[in-house]
């Protein structure tokens, strides 16, 4: 593996000027492929090779149907979901009984557990601060997603 | 037998913005062109309401108010976000398909005949409303014009059911009657003007286009029409295209949010032109051979001076070099603006493209500095890349512009920026 570069590569002088010496003279390359080179012992672990870990892989299961969401708030703490928290949430998951979901509620996005037992919907905090958001027949509850996952910077 | 389906969301911009802002769940929804002109997207709500679309926005502000009509800018960036994805769940389903727009796809579905055609469109159309939370409505036919026509259908409840109309299953007498209810100036090809000439020539009707002499439209019109017949007919002529060729041009310009009247800025919005152009080059590995700059004035405007000018300048070396591009850029303006107008538009052009690896160079070009410039561009698009478009930038360009177009009405985007995304209340 060899590669010639001049030492000279700059000048000072002004490129528009008529017969200047060349400055930079024309350097060298020699392609780096194509040469095979084997110095020293080929590594034991070659054959081990693993792939780096990915914290995407770790938190997204269906990455076309997953969005995030930053919390705020402190009705989720219980769930151990805290102010700032940045929810994953994915939409193919289908929402069932005691999945925590983000809702759309009278104009409002929610972060909440979703409770469907026995002919009652409703939407519970893990704070007992909060009361649950009983459903009525009349109201508009969308599910928008469940959350899957969270993360959260530390610095 | 070829079968094909066009796959095309419905009100695809206003859905996008329903999805993510829960206090537009039954709120009429419009989304406008740029510099917030004219109605570009229409939600149900606001199709129900009888207005059309194109309308300016400033005419329609007093219906708006009337009927509680919220307008949103043009949120590209999340319209894009969100195409991509639908394209990756129909890629799903089969992977010979073309992105024919932002909202419409062509998917190769020729293999599947032994499927329920039906039954597979209506899995496509529930995985994307759940998925993604957009509403798509599914055209299943024998050539892509037919399928585009199976999809108008669709959308407008003529056939099929529950969004999914599949003309393969239609029987002869049912189709016919069905083409004959459908306005010719519905078929895929035929524009206003072709329409109103085939009105003329009494061909009213898909039907009537259908059983036309094909020799006939052949001569009057062109071949073009000549093939959208026969693909009426079910026999397919138009396959997918499923590899988008490299762009011969590329093009990059905008009107401004107010007019400009001084050089250094036209310089300003040109050299970020030219900026943006370069990148899209660079992306497509090819380098321009020659670069055209235009500005003018409004031509709508009664009252002031128009003025509008362009220029081509060839480069001596085709180049992708930001740099290069810009200064040659400059020149060009120079050389066309005039004082004294009020410019309401600028572009540039980047043309004679080609590829990186098929590039001849001139007998003075120095090799190693291209390389070392090729780096440099690739790490200028790197950091642009990780820290926001214009953190490296040309000097001319400047960090604000003020000239940019006026986007108002704009919602954040919700799914490619960290700053933008939709906070939910733990309350």
């Amino acid at each position: 593996m060899i590669r010639v570069i001049s030492p000279c590569c700059r000048s000072s002088l002004h490129p528009d000027e008529f017969f200047v010496p060349l400055s930079a003279p024309p350097r060298q390359y020699f392609p780096l492929a194509g040469m095979k080179l084997s110095a020293g012992f080929p590594s034991p672990a070659a054959d081990y090779e693993d792939k780096r870990l990915d914290i995407n892989e770790f938190l997204i299961r269906n990455p076309v149907s997953t969005f995030f969401f930053p919390v705020e708030g402190d009705s989720m703490q219980g769930a151990e979901i805290f102010d700032g928290d940045y929810l994953v949430v994915d939409r193919s998951v289908k929402a069932r009984h005691g999945h925590i979901v983000v809702a759309f509620v009278n104009g409002e996005r929610l972060v909440k557990r979703l409770h469907c037992r026995a002919g009652r919907v409703a939407l519970i905090a893990e704070n007992p601060a909060y009361p649950a958001l009983e459903m009525m027949e009349e109201m508009e509850l969308v599910i928008w997603g469940v959350v899957v996952g969270k993360f959260k910077r530390m610095l | 037998m070829p079968v094909f389906a066009l796959v095309d969301c419905n009100n695809f911009y206003a859905s996008c913005e329903k999805l993510f802002d829960p206090r537009l769940v039954d709120t009429p929804v419009v989304v406008l062109s740029n510099n917030d002109g004219c109605v570009v997207a229409r939600s149900a709500e606001v199709k129900a309401l009888g207005i059309p679309m194109g309308v300016p926005w400033f005419k329609l502000k007093d219906t708006a108010k009337r009927y509680g009509i919220v307008a949103f800018s043009s949120n590209y960036e999340l319209y894009a976000d969100m195409s991509d994805r639908v394209v990756e769940v129909l890629r799903g389903f089969t992977p010979n398909l073309e992105v024919y727009s932002i909202d419409e796809s062509f998917l190769d579905l020729s293999g599947f005949m032994h499927l329920d055609l039906a039954a597979y469109g209506s899995e496509i159309r529930q995985r994307i409303q759940v998925w993604l939370g957009l509403a798509v409505c599914v055209g299943i036919a024998g050539s892509k014009t037919l399928a585009k026509l199976a999809n108008h259908c669709a959308k407008k409840g003529y056939a099929g059911q529950f969004g999914v109309c599949d003309f393969t299953t239609i029987s002869p007498a049912e189709m016919t009657a069905l083409l004959a209810r459908i306005e010719v100036g519905e078929v895929w090809g035929v524009g206003r003007k072709i329409h109103a000439r085939l009105q003329e020539m009494g061909i009213k009707t898909v039907l009537d286009l259908r059983e036309a002499d094909a020799e006939m439209i052949r001569s009057r019109f062109s071949v073009v029409l000549e093939r959208t017949l026969r693909e009426l007919r079910g026999i397919s002529c138009l396959d997918l295209d499923e590899v988008v060729p490299d762009k011969q041009q590329i093009m990059c310009s905008r009107s401004f949010g107010q007019y400009i009247y001084r050089l250094p800025e036209l310089e300003d919005a040109v050299a970020s032109y030219i900026a943006r152009a370069a990148e899209k080059l660079r992306a497509q590995d090819s380098l321009a051979g020659a670069l055209m700059v235009f500005i003018r004035t409004n031509p709508f405007s009664e009252n002031e001076p128009k003025y509008q000018n362009s220029i081509t300048l060839p480069l001596p070396d085709p180049t992708a070099d930001t740099r290069i591009l810009v200064q040659c850029g400059l020149q060009a303006l120079k050389r066309i603006y005039r004082q004294g107008y009020a410019y309401q538009k600028a572009g540039v052009m980047l043309c004679n493209l080609c590829p990186h690896s098929m590039v001849q160079t001139s007998l003075f070009a120095d090799s190693g500095n291209t390389l070392r410039n090729d780096h440099l561009m690739a790490t200028m698009d790197r950091i642009n890349q990780k820290w926001g478009r214009g953190m490296l930038r040309v000097a001319v360009e400047r960090a604000q512009h003020p000239w940019q177009m006026k986007r108002g009405h704009m919602s954040s985007r919700y799914t490619t920026d960290w700053a933008g995304l939709p906070k939910v209340w733990a309350k």
